[in-house]
């Protein structure tokens, strides 16, 4: 399913704003990573390029659990200017734009395919850097200061809306059962309520040959505990087939950390970012399963749901293995 | 009784004309889009291959695990309610195991593929 283009006279319009170098547009494609996002970019004929991020209409498709879309873009505004790597935000959408919600930025190019990024040739010699800088970015995001109306999530509250979720399904499901009470007996408390990113992985980074080039998808940011994007980004489906090198299927653990270290100075709970690792496998599965509900009360088709529907069980080997570990 | 060819053999002779005389025609988002559906198609043989050995192992293991028998949905939902009431955890005898078992029989149809499957299968 792919959103509706945007109505070209209303692009027309903002224009000057998206190509300050002028210039008509030349071309309005979607530009996607196989899901179904309303994203496009814009091609004008000087070669300027934008692109905009809409949120789907009614909703559907976006995550209950997102944050609306302009405090998305003021985060991505805030993380640019801290040193994040982003694109610029270049205009958020006003109702009177006529283009619904959602917000225009500069087209960054990279690669953002996991798959490509853990096994192709000219990824190779940037690989080795990527955990560390991915430590050093996560670190600056948790440096910036919470916005007015970002919510905060601990550790319980993301369980009872994964648990809420989960009970959705009514499909028995053993280890999540077990992964929920685990997880509850060890949830950790909420110290500092730090901006986290919610859902910093490999899929969601624009890769060059010089490392990260923006961090991509921000629509799950909250304010929560830090470790949460440390282990998030080790869960194995992030790892693309590369389980032996846990952060995102390129680098070590411990490269992640020290990056992470050296840029907040603060220590890295190393138990509590593999608690976010147990916690982030579950959260995975849930999403999973999310697709199969979706499918059978008919809110959406495609046999692409299905696939991932189907990656629930992933999750539930890998759950199973970390708790044996725990 | 069914005649012959069999469902699988028929399945195998729809899936050899998509792969071979279709998908070279599609264009690239086409192609992608065959390529998850042949996809989803393997995954249908390997159900129709492998489940009814597996359905029936893991209800043997549930019935050995929770005393009672019964339906696998419903052995199935009496563990998970067991677990929910911490009346079984992993230091259940056979629980750990058990749970392993069943992932491997899943993935084995879902995504054969998947590495921390593949690297199951090798220890």
């Amino acid at each position: 399913m792919s959103a509706a283009p945007p109505d070209p006279e209303a692009l027309k319009r903002l224009a000057p704003k998206l190509a300050p170098g002028g210039g008509d547009i030349l071309d309005v494609r979607p530009l996607s990573g196989g899901a179904s996002q309303d994203l496009w970019l814009i091609e004008f004929t000087h070669g300027e390029r934008a692109v905009l991020r809409r949120a789907p209409e009614g909703g559907a498709g976006r995550s209950d659990l997102a944050i609306p879309i302009e405090l998305e873009a003021a985060l991505i505004k805030a993380a640019g200017e801290s040193g994040v790597p982003s694109p610029r935000v270049l205009h958020v959408l006003e109702p009177a734009d006529g283009l619904g919600a959602g917000f225009f930025m500069q087209h960054v190019t990279g690669e953002a395919l996991g798959q490509r990024i853990v096994k192709d040739d000219a990824f190779a010699a940037v690989r080795p850097r990527l955990a560390r800088q991915c430590g050093e970015i996560i670190a600056r995001i948790h440096a910036l200061a919470p916005p007015p109306g970002l919510p905060v999530k601990d550790a319980r509250v993301t369980l009872d809306a994964l648990e809420r979720q989960y009970r959705i399904e009514n499909w028995p499901r053993p280890v999540f059962e077990l992964a929920f009470r685990w997880l509850r007996a060890h949830a950790p408390p909420l110290s500092q309520p730090t901006v986290i990113h919610g859902d910093f992985r490999n899929g969601n980074l624009l890769i060059g040959e010089n490392g990260v080039r923006a961090v991509l998808d921000w629509e799950l940011a909250h304010a929560g505990d830090p470790m949460e994007d440390l282990g998030w980004i080790c869960v194995n489906s992030w790892r693309f087939g590369v389980p032996d090198k846990p952060v995102g299927g390129f680098g070590e653990r411990e490269e992640l950390y020290a990056g992470y270290e050296a840029i907040s100075g603060k220590p890295v709970d190393r138990a509590r970012a593999r608690y976010w690792e147990v916690l982030g496998t579950l959260r995975w599965g849930v999403i999973c399963t999310l697709s199969a509900v979706a499918l059978r009360e008919g809110l959406v088709s495609g046999i692409e749901r299905a696939m991932i529907a189907r990656r629930a069980s992933e999750t539930e080997l890998d759950l199973i293995n970390l708790l044996r570990d725990a | 009784m069914q005649d012959h060819p069999s469902a699988l053999a028929i399945l195998d002779l729809a899936v050899a004309h998509l792969r071979d005389n279709v998908l070279p025609t599609l264009d690239t988002r086409a192609k992608f889009e065959m390529r998850v559906t042949l996809g989803a198609l393997a995954l249908v043989r390997r159900t129709m291959e492998l489940t009814p050995q597996s359905d029936a192992a893991e209800q043997v293991r549930l019935e050995t695990l929770l005393g009672e028998v019964g339906e696998l949905e419903a052995l199935n939902k009496l563990l998970c309610e067991r677990i929910r009431d911490g009346a079984a955890d992993l230091t259940t005898p056979g629980l750990a195991e058990h749970l392993h078992a069943t992932a491997l029989e899943k993935l084995a149809v879902d995504q054969p593929s998947y590495a921390a499957y593949r690297r199951a299968l090798e220890q």
